[in-house]
């Protein structure tokens, strides 16, 4: 049976990881490649790395240090930000990136999602949107969840899966921070919406979010976090034994 | 040496990686001396069937492949690389593939109930068959490996080593003499799929 896949997301600035990170054993803990090897180590099913880089140097820099870590790790890596053009999915993807995830690319340019599941295979492109109710409807956010864009967000993610999208992110900015669990209702929406696969994020803050999240969603197919990982709150090995203590199934 | 076949399929950043990590001499090559002069060849993939088969066969590497592995000269597919030995397949329209191991490839939506999603993306369990294979020497039944694929090898239980349960059981692994080959992708599962390399580099 296919395990539920637990997703730590990196944010890296000029090749460094952003947000102070302590972990023991770990001597540069802004190393992306330390980082990286600590999580597959330790029970990472993917990794994502999240460039928000602004400069050319940076975006170079943040290049190198993906052909280092996929030098270094073999685990499957899906890498966001800055993703506007099929050149941008190109260098990343030589870089040994296994997917590549477009969130306001997507927005800008429209076709940007069916031009690069041709070139580079559905399962290649992942549609990451940031989505916040507003007067009880479901909308797309973009720039980082700053701006709404008016657009419905489940027909959204419907139109970018039909271009070929193989997998959605769903953040949700209501749970985002709040640290009370996943979007539940949000999620359940886009699952019933789209047959690729869904993975959740924004609001987990402890085992047992990820344990409601899997009974309540059996569509969900990952869950995806950053702080709580990151600040040690959750270590992914005692997740992954809690999961399967309560029947769901994860590799260990 | 391993040579690693490059036919203008796919990304081969990371197979090659982790063959270096291994500590295997590796080279990824066109060249068809250079693949008759290795020690093992390694055909990587993705993409679509019909699209691939043709590639390998213009630039004439795949009379090269299918007369090395006659000589017995190990050779494992990857993903795509291994639909590829089988004699068929039906992924949009009819494709004839290299011949290597008997047996044809078709679509998983034939074999799985309806509401499983497709692609079969993620971690599966291994469970071997029967049949022993030498590249699971390092490995243990039930160790997880990762999967992203549509369509399956049917038709072939005399060379299936493993399968994966999604609904029903999607071979996993072949293997027919010195012709090896991994559904999954062994350069992205982890220490596990290391292993499965480092056996097959011991071959």
């Amino acid at each position: 049976m296919i395990t539920k896949r637990i997703i730590p997301c990196l944010d890296v600035r000029d090749g460094r990881v952003v947000k102070g990170v302590n972990f023991e054993g770990l001597n540069d803990v802004s190393s992306p490649v330390e980082l990286a090897k600590y999580y597959s180590d330790n029970g990472a099913d993917e990794l994502v790395f999240y460039d928000i880089t602004a400069s050319a140097e940076g975006r170079r820099l943040f290049t190198d240090i993906l052909c280092e870590v996929a030098r270094t790790i073999f685990i499957p890596l899906t890498v966001g930000g800055g993703i506007n053009t099929t050149a941008d999915f190109d260098r990343v993807l030589k870089c040994g990136a296994d997917k590549v995830s477009v969130n306001s690319g997507a927005i800008r340019n429209p076709s940007l999602v069916r031009e690069a599941a041709k070139l580079y295979g559905d399962q290649c492109v992942v549609l990451s949107v940031d989505i916040k109710r507003v007067d009880g409807v479901f909308r797309v956010f973009a720039k980082g969840g700053r701006e709404n864009t008016g657009m419905e967000a489940i027909d959204w993610v419907r139109r970018c899966v039909d271009a070929g999208a193989g997998e959605v992110v769903v953040n949700s900015i209501d749970t985002d921070g709040v640290k009370n669990g996943f979007d539940l209702e949000m999620l359940d929406a886009v699952c019933r919406a789209v047959s690729v696969p869904v993975i959740a994020s924004g609001g987990a803050g402890n085992k047992q979010h990820f344990t409601d999240l899997f009974r309540a969603l059996p569509q969900v197919d990952a869950g995806l976090a950053a702080s709580i990982f990151h600040f040690r709150e959750v270590a992914i090995p005692d997740l992954k034994q809690e999961l399967k203590q309560n029947g769901i199934p994860v590799r260990i | 040496m391993i040579a690693i076949i490059d036919y203008g399929v796919g990304n081969l950043f990371s197979l090659s990686s982790s063959l270096h990590a291994l500590g295997a001499e590796v080279t990824v090559t066109d060249d068809a001396a250079v693949l008759r002069a290795a020690d093992k060849l390694l055909l990587p993939g993705v993409g679509a069937f019909g699209d691939a088969a043709a590639k390998l066969r213009m630039s004439g590497l795949a009379d090269v492949v299918k007369a090395e592995a006659a000589n017995g000269k190990p050779l494992l597919g990857i993903c795509l690389g291994m639909q590829m030995l089988f004699e068929r397949s039906f992924e949009y329209g009819e494709h004839k593939g290299l011949g290597l191991i008997k047996g044809s490839i078709r679509p998983i939506a034939d074999v799985i109930p309806a509401g499983l999603k497709i692609p079969h993306i993620g971690w599966n369990a291994l469970q071997f068959t029967e049949k022993q294979s030498p590249l699971f020497r390092y490995i243990k039944d039930g160790d997880h490996v990762y999967f992203v694929h549509s369509f399956y090898a049917a038709d072939c239980d005399e060379a299936v080593i493993a399968t994966a349960e999604y609904g029903a059981p999607l071979t996993a692994a072949v293997q027919h003499g010195n012709v090896f080959g991994c559904q999954f992708h062994p350069e992205k599962s982890g220490t596990v799929g290391l292993n499965i390399l480092r056996a097959f580099c011991e071959e």
